[in-house]
């Protein structure tokens, strides 16, 4: 996601004698070594060996042969995936939206120092310190109506009269789901916005201010059009996690009921440590990259 | 007051589950005492999730460093194309990369490993790490360098007794990202540890809602949810500050 790339690079008026420099960029590559060598062989390596899978019956065990382009002729009859792609769109469709508006809500309630903000941004952020799993495992024994609170207090109050099925059913589990994603990551999402907000000039609100302009008119003319570009990083984080959604669904709904849960790398997942068929799970990921990459680029162009 | 009442409001909805698993977990210490004893033991997956994030954090501030000096005081040929390659690893999905990196540390002899899972870690952790690490030592002041050299001091000397000093704060927000990175991760141990006694604290966790002969025993999940999440909260807690800063640096945007 290079959004930016940082500060232009500066180059020095290179005065050194040449020997010198030479042995600066020997030394330089010394540093940068570790680096290189991570970056070769934990990226770059396993992204050529993931295409060269793609090409090949893969099983988990035993021998892999050439069999290009069966892998990717194969994909229109894999019975899961496009289900799984409708509902990875569905569902990243809704999260970013919810996600995006809650946040938005969230970092314009606490941007102002006031007495206690620092606590309030604090319980907000809280949940994304707890890792995804483990907040995923939290709902799991909340939501549930013999061990949870919630169910039988929704009851209690009269809002329910059965007990409600949590993950029961599929509009239910994308619900709670959602409910658990928004709880994790509203607060991540807000402190990303608060940055983008404390960049705003102080002036630029005064200015308006003596202009006569309103909370709504200084809402949608000064700071949404300013915030612009953090909003804008702030949805391709959602877009792309959304996409990528597995933890939640695996640990949490299981894929159910009957795979109505089930996202796109939820599939690859199957496909890879289920069916052993790696070269499927391959040609699938090689997918996911070109369309992710693609997407993100559109994203970026159109955003900024 | 209405604000007061609308943050509070707020706060309790995202505090209430925290405290409700702290309090449904504490209600039958037995909760404790079952976890303790499931499966190869909860002594064995926190020791390998407190290895694993040892070695993550160690990894990524030692390759950071090094690589966030290089960057910002040397040229050196392929700079931009290791610079850009590395921001790269962002654009991957996750995925995408672990399947191959499945086969992958089979050829090196790391399968099932908990060192290969950290080195795993310590990628995905670069680019953040790199670029965080180069804006710190970009920050400093060459003559504070240039002053050492001059001492006599070599470049590593310079950059171990000086430099290092003073990018700490960078070197502590890297150091907490990798940590929370490495021992919240459910993904990456989950494809590439296959034996349950090198399984990290949240595939053991997990585990436990297969239950036994169907039963799931809720109380002591929250126990384990609080085992994971407790080590978090108290970090982020105190060192607040330097997670944020993590934020404002830009990095996120790399």
């Amino acid at each position: 996601m290079t959004l930016t790339l940082g500060k232009p690079k500066r180059r020095a008026a290179h005065t050194v004698p040449s020997a010198r420099w030479r042995g600066r960029q020997a030394q330089g590559w010394l540093y940068a070594a570790p680096t290189a060598v991570i970056v070769g062989v934990l990226f770059l390596a396993p992204l050529v060996l993931v295409v060269w899978m793609s090409l090949n019956r893969w099983p988990l065990l035993g021998q892999a042969v050439f069999n290009a382009p069966d892998n990717y002729t194969k994909i229109p009859n894999n019975p899961l995936f496009f289900d799984a792609v409708l509902f990875t769109l569905k569902y990243t469709a809704i999260t970013t939206v919810l996600l995006s508006t809650v946040a938005l809500g969230l970092a314009l309630l606490v941007q102002e120092r006031r007495p206690g903000v620092a606590f309030f941004r604090t319980a907000f952020f809280l949940p994304g310190a707890v890792g995804f799993a483990a907040a995923a495992l939290l709902f799991y024994g909340m939501l549930n109506n013999d061990f949870g609170p919630i169910g039988p207090l929704l009851q209690n109050l009269g809002i329910t009269k059965e007990p409600v099925k949590w993950i029961g059913t599929p509009n239910m589990a994308l619900f709670s789901t959602i409910a658990l994603v928004l709880w994790r990551f509203a607060g991540f999402n807000m402190l990303i916005l608060l940055t983008g907000l404390q960049s705003i000039p102080v002036e630029v609100y005064e200015a308006a201010r003596s202009d006569g302009a309103n909370r709504w008119q200084i809402f949608t003319k000064i700071t949404l059009p300013l915030l612009r570009p953090t909003l804008a990083l702030m949805l391709i984080l959602s877009v792309t996690g959304s996409l990528l959604a597995f933890d939640q669904f695996f640990i949490f709904t299981n894929g159910g009921p009957d795979n109505s849960t089930t996202s796109i790398v939820m599939v690859v997942y199957r496909d890879a440590f289920f069916r052993f068929d790696l070269g499927g799970a391959a040609a699938l990921s090689v997918v996911l990259l070109i369309a992710l990459v693609g997407l993100n680029t559109l994203l970026m162009r159109r955003l900024r | 007051m209405r604000y007061y009442s609308t943050v509070t409001a707020l706060a309790i909805l995202f505090l209430f589950p925290l405290l409700w698993s702290g309090w449904a977990s504490l209600e039958k210490p037995q909760n404790y005492l079952n976890m303790a004893a499931y499966g190869e033991g909860v002594g064995t997956y926190a020791t390998n999730s407190v290895l694993v994030s040892s070695m993550t954090v160690a990894g990524t501030l030692i390759v950071s460093a090094l690589g966030g000096y290089a960057f910002a005081r040397f040229d050196f040929p392929g700079k931009n194309l290791l610079f850009l390659a590395t921001l790269a690893i962002l654009m991957v999905p996750y995925a995408t990369i672990l399947i191959p990196l499945y086969v992958l540390l089979g050829y090196l002899g790391l399968q099932n490993s908990l060192l290969g899972l950290s080195l795993v870690f310590v990628m995905f952790q670069l680019p953040f790490a790199l670029f965080m690490m180069r804006n710190a030592f970009e920050a400093i002041p060459r003559e504070l360098e240039e002053a050492a050299l001059v001492d006599g001091c070599g470049t590593f000397r310079a950059f171990s007794r000086i430099l290092l000093h003073a990018v700490r704060p960078a070197l502590v927000t890297v150091g907490l990202f990798a940590f929370l990175a490495s021992w919240n991760d459910f993904f990456a141990p989950l494809i590439l540890l296959n034996d349950g006694s090198s399984f990290t604290l949240p595939v053991a966790v997990v585990s436990m809602t297969q239950g036994t002969f169907g039963a799931i025993d809720y109380g002591m999940l929250q126990a384990g949810v609080m085992v994971m999440a407790l080590p978090c909260l108290i970090l982020f807690v105190i060192l607040q500050r330097h997670y944020v800063r993590g934020f404002m640096s830009g990095a996120l945007r790399g």
